[in-house]
């Protein structure tokens, strides 16, 4: 029986955001002690050439690797987050917001746009969990929903990358209003004729889960992707059951028949040219 | 009539105008400014206090559950078990029956009245096997053209091991993914806790209403004081913060109305609050009559879609 805690549903925000290395710099590998600079990591597509470690990767950084060069065309770009609850934790909603545009110079948790993957037309939509955990919010909501409308209206398929904490808190009962909001745009883009691949990055948990993420034709992940609708911690604490070793990582939803492949990193790109190839409605 | 209602009444157009696109250039923004002003003057925001009291009658403990109103608002009730494929999750209850002399599908979360039927129900938390036994009789009412009713009611979806690994967050969106797509009338009102994505996965609705003192939240008041506040215990603060009451969820457009509650709460007379919650839901379903299948889903979409308050500088 669960304990009265189970009350405590921390079910859909940050707490799957990985415990910060205590005061280790972002770019020493957790799993080998290496130090990298930005260039080399960047070169290695954030993974560790020493032990293979995931380094989180930016979500510009990711349509770098993706798309053809030059191809990518930004949009939805001017969007921003208001703050209709006026939410005041232990700072204002306001001041979070202004804090994570200016230290990842980006204006929401999703980059959209329109690309060519091995010169196979797309729509992306790449979330960056330096912004705010990758919480989604109502731009994100919206931000992917034009994405959906725009691939319908151009008929190539949406190629969404996530990296989410959740919904955003902050936002309140608006913020789980962006998972019904993405669905409804999924199916929307389904009755076109459009077609969703999902890449989950580390981590992809509740709302983001819960939602558009899980709905993609085709649902990929990398290895050792955190892929919840409650984290770890959670769960423990919740519940105290004993967690399997690989709890809700890529490698046990891959095994439980929820995930279709496990994509390293470095064949991600060829990977997704090739389901493009395979959705083209027989068009070039 | 319950105390207040006129209020609630008037919250309710509010919302509904708010809800229509474009108002701000419309002739409509005049009635408008004169709901907010009468508004004004009914009644302030709900205080903090408010709110929180809203957080302790939705969990009480004698509150009327899914299966009280089944028993008062549908004759000849049949429960349908099982997901037909690994379980019947008890924290899920599902059925047909005669509402207002039409057969209508009921899914609902169920909670427990003592300890042991809490455990058997889990709570109201269900595993993802409760959400495809949902979907199984969201089929079979848009099969056979039954409108569908929600009653919501849970602290949220159950946190645990078997639960990842059955799929529970697959599960939720494959449940508003069938929603989306059903083309029958569908209602859902939120009869006491609506605990995030384990509510809004059987609440992508035509109609959405709420009683007058159940939540709606992306998260219990207790998760997000833990995480913003780092404590569990300012649970009161996060409720004020993040506003789950009924009449902040109207304001803002996420629900159509709120169903009014006997004075002091459903549980001080279940009957009373059925015979509420029963009018509710005709007055919804008569609404939705006659509308094609296909124009339900548009609507429906279009209303989900709308959802959110964001600023685009470049207006497009």
């Amino acid at each position: 029986m669960p304990p009265v805690s189970s009350r405590i549903d921390v079910s859909i925000e940050h707490k799957n955001a990985p415990e910060p290395p205590e005061r280790s710099h972002p770019n020493t590998c957790p799993g080998c002690d290496s130090h990298y600079r930005d260039d080399e990591l960047e070169a290695h597509l954030w993974v560790c050439p020493q032990c293979g470690h995931y380094f989180p990767m930016r979500a510009r950084s990711r349509i770098a690797h993706l798309a053809d060069e030059g191809s990518f065309v930004e949009s939805s770009a001017d969007l921003r987050s208001e703050d209709p609850l006026q939410f005041f934790d232990l700072r204002p909603y306001t001041e979070r917001l202004a804090e994570a545009e200016v230290s990842t110079g980006l204006g929401e948790a999703m980059v959209t746009g329109a690309a060519t993957i091995e010169e196979r037309p797309c729509e992306l939509a790449v979330m960056d969990f330096a912004f705010m955990g990758g919480s989604m919010g109502s731009v994100v909501g919206e931000k992917f929903s034009r994405a959906c409308d725009a691939a319908a209206e151009r008929g190539v398929p949406v190629i969404a990358v996530t990296a989410s904490g959740g919904a955003r808190m902050q936002e309140g009962i608006l913020s789980l209003m962006q998972l019904p909001k993405t669905v409804c745009a999924v199916e929307d883009l389904h009755d076109a004729g459009g077609a969703l691949f999902t890449v989950m990055a580390h981590p992809t948990t509740a709302g983001v889960l819960a939602s558009f993420a899980s709905l993609g034709d085709v649902l990929v992940a990398e290895p050792g992707a955190l892929i919840a609708f409650t984290g770890p911690r959670v769960v423990q604490q919740t519940t105290r059951e004993k967690l399997p070793e690989d709890f809700a990582l890529s490698e046990q939803n891959l095994r439980f028949g929820h995930l279709d492949a496990i994509v390293p990193r470095p064949d991600l790109r060829l990977y997704l040219a090739r389901l493009l190839r395979l959705f083209r409605n027989g068009a070039g | 009539m319950a105390p207040g209602e006129a209020e609630l009444r008037l919250r309710e157009r509010l919302g509904r105008l708010r809800s229509l696109p474009l108002l701000g250039r419309t002739g409509l923004s005049g009635e408008l400014e004169r709901l907010e002003r009468q508004l004004e003057r009914l009644e302030a925001e709900p205080t903090d206090e408010e709110i929180w009291r809203s957080v302790e009658l939705a969990r009480h403990p004698d509150r009327p559950y899914t299966l009280d109103y089944v028993q008062r608002l549908l004759d000849d009730f049949v429960e349908l078990h099982g997901d037909r494929g690994r379980a019947d999750d008890q924290a899920v209850v599902t059925g047909l029956g005669r509402f207002d002399g039409r057969t209508v599908a009921l899914v609902g979360h169920q909670k427990g009245r003592d300890i042991r039927e809490r455990t058997t129900r889990n709570f109201g938390m269900p595993y993802p096997e409760g959400y495809r036994k949902a979907m199984r009789i969201m089929a079979l009412a848009d099969r056979h053209g039954f409108p569908l009713l929600s009653l919501v009611d849970t602290p949220g979806a159950y946190p645990g091991v078997a639960a990842e690994q059955h799929g529970q967050g697959g599960a939720i969106a494959r449940s508003q993914a069938v929603m989306a797509r059903l083309g029958v009338p569908t209602v859902a009102v939120i009869i006491g806790e609506g605990g995030s994505g384990g509510a809004i996965a059987l609440a992508l609705s035509d109609r959405v209403l709420m009683q007058e003192h159940a939540i709606y939240s992306v998260i219990t008041p207790e998760g997000c004081a833990a995480i913003l506040w780092r404590d569990a215990g300012e649970a009161r603060k996060a409720a004020a913060a993040f506003k789950p009451d009924a009449k902040h969820c109207l304001e803002l457009g996420v629900i159509d109305g709120i169903v009014p509650e006997p004075a002091g709460g459903a549980q001080t007379d279940a009957d009373a609050a059925a015979t509420f919650l029963g009018e509710s839901i005709a007055e919804a379903l008569e609404e939705l009559d006659g509308v094609s299948g296909d124009e339900l889903r548009r609507r429906r979409r279009a209303r989900f879609r709308s959802m959110g308050v964001f600023a685009a500088p470049r207006a497009v």
